[in-house]
């Protein structure tokens, strides 16, 4: 066992306590596992404590009212993936859960757990000895980022599949901390930065995840691109939302992961409203998606690629979303 | 730090103080000496590990042993009936399921999963239940197969 290193585990059974463990020096949150496990065995992360979120009482219910949907951070994506409001109302959530990994992760995996990902390299990502023999990287104990070795920032991509779905239909948080709880944008939870892409102070965490009911019922999808078909991050993923009105587009919300350090929102498409999704528009937006991109070395697909497929992704998502 | 570890493995309950960065799978192998639960990675990538935790699949390499506190975890030796297969391990033998048998029992737990949860899926169904579980020698269709046979037969 000498791959594990030492630490506590606490189970809390509710949130206060979860959050006032968490500001013990070196402690961490675990959920699912998924990936802060993966990432202990492997040396990247070094916990003192591991909070596990999994006993919390109600962390894991889906409330529905006439505002929307509440869904806790400790449900699972299959959950999400099967649930009938959601493949009914908010597709595209339903179809980014059924993306994620392979079916046991999805059993297991937590949406507080996929929202909160760490970004992901092939520099960093490894085993302990690989990282070694490499000098590590800039995100982790090394000095310099061996994707772009002339700068001090890190590129890492964010590569979770439900943020996008979720940006798309408007989602809010409610986070916990020590100084209390907020609620906010799900967009304003991350940053430009592969190093440190979450907004949340040191101790906060997600508790519900809200998508609100105005948002719901309009046609949305989730595709990504990735090397196996069963289990893999994405190379590019998109979500879609729009509106239609007569033939023509009314509203269009389009949303990235893979192709840059943190989900992206994609800005501008206001000027395709109106639009009736002719060969010129849909490039359009297809170019639109792409330019927002910033895919950089951190998998073994070459950028370029990456980035046309965005694009793409977004403009037959658009087009067979219309009914194209 | 160590916790004191309820649970029921394999239908019957059983208490062992476990350190708390112990991992299940090596709690199963290792304290409870249940070696039918393979490692064949460093973690979630190729589901040898999988297990049941209240009849859903789970990865053994990424649980930690004191998180299944109070659950129903089930490894492949519990399949057998007074020594007689069960539906799914003769799917797996007789529609030769299993070559080097590495995957196997990984491949078995996540199938029985899938078929408590869904008894007669379709083969895109089959595909997706498995997706996880990665076998180097088969080729898959015969696990397919081997899915099929277990659906068919728990169903007469
Ligand atoms: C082989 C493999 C393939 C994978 N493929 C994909 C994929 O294709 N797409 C994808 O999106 N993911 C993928 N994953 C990653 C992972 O399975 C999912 O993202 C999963 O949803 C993570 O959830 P979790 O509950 O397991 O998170 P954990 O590993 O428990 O936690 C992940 C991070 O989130 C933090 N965290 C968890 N819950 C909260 C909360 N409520 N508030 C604040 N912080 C929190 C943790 O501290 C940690 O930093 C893959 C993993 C593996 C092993
Ligand atoms: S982008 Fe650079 S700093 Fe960031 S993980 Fe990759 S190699 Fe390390
Ligand atoms: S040992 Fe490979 S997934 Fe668990
Ligand atoms: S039978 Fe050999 S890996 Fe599957």
């Amino acid at each position: 066992m000498e791959y594990m290193p030492d630490f506590t585990l606490h189970r809390p059974k509710d949130v206060a306590e979860a959050v006032r463990l968490r500001a013990e020096e070196g402690a961490l949150f675990v959920a699912g596992g998924t990936d802060m496990i993966v990432n202990v065995r492997r040396g990247i992360e070094r916990p003192t404590s591991l909070v596990d979120l999994s006993a919390i009482e109600g962390l894991d219910r889906i409330e529905r009212d006439a505002d929307g949907l509440h869904i806790g951070a400790g449900v699972t994506l299959d959950r999400l993936a099967t649930d009938g409001t959601i493949r009914r109302d908010f597709a595209a959530v339903a179809q980014g859960a059924a993306a994620v990994a392979g079916a046991t992760h999805q059993r297991y995996g937590t949406l507080g757990g996929n929202l909160c990902l760490d970004t992901r390299c092939l520099f960093y990502n490894q085993s302990e000895w690989w990282r070694k023999s490499n000098d590590y990287c800039l995100k982790e104990r090394g000095s310099v980022c061996h994707v772009a070795p002339g700068g001090k920032r890190c590129f890492a991509a964010f590569s979770g599949d439900v943020a996008p779905t979720l940006l798309v239909h408007g989602a809010e948080i409610d986070v916990v901390g020590p100084d209390g709880a907020r609620r906010m944008k799900l967009a304003d939870l991350y940053r430009n930065d592969g190093m440190d892409h979450l907004t949340l102070a040191p101790g906060e965490m997600i508790v519900t995840i809200h998508l609100p009911a105005s948002e719901g019922g309009a046609p949305s999808a989730y595709e990504k691109s990735r090397i196996r078909g069963a289990i893999d991050f994405p190379l590019a993923g998109a979500a879609v939302w729009l509106r239609q009105d007569g033939g023509r587009l009314a509203a269009l919300r389009i949303a990235t992961t893979g192709v840059h350090t943190h989900p992206v929102l994609i800005e501008g498409l206001e000027k395709f409203a109106g639009s009736a999704l002719d060969d010129a528009a849909l490039d359009g937006i297809g170019e639109t998606v792409r330019s927002q991109s910033r895919p950089m070395r951190t998998t073994t697909v070459k950028p370029w690629y990456r980035r046309r497929v965005v694009g793409a992704l977004a403009r037959r998502l658009t087009a067979r979303l219309a009914g194209l | 730090m160590k916790t004191l570890l309820s649970l029921t493995l394999n239908g019957r309950p059983r208490d062992d103080a476990v350190p708390d960065n112990m991992l299940l799978v090596d709690y199963l192998r290792e304290v409870v000496r249940l070696t039918g639960t393979k490692i064949g990675c460093d973690g979630g990538e190729c589901g040898c590990c999988t297990v049941l935790v209240d009849d859903r699949p789970r990865h053994a390499c990424l649980t930690l042993a004191a998180a299944v506190q109070g659950r129903r975890v089930e490894t492949i030796e519990s399949l057998e009936r007074n020594g007689r297969m069960s539906a799914i391990q003769r799917g797996f033998h007789e529609k030769l399921g299993a070559q080097c048998g590495f995957c196997t029992p990984g491949m078995v737990m996540a199938a029985e999963g899938l078929l408590r949860e869904n008894p007669d899926p379709d083969i895109p169904a089959i595909r997706r239940g498995l997706a996880a579980n990665i076998c180097r020698c088969t080729g898959y269709v015969k696990i397919i197969e081997a899915v099929q046979a277990a659906a068919k037969e728990n169903a007469a």
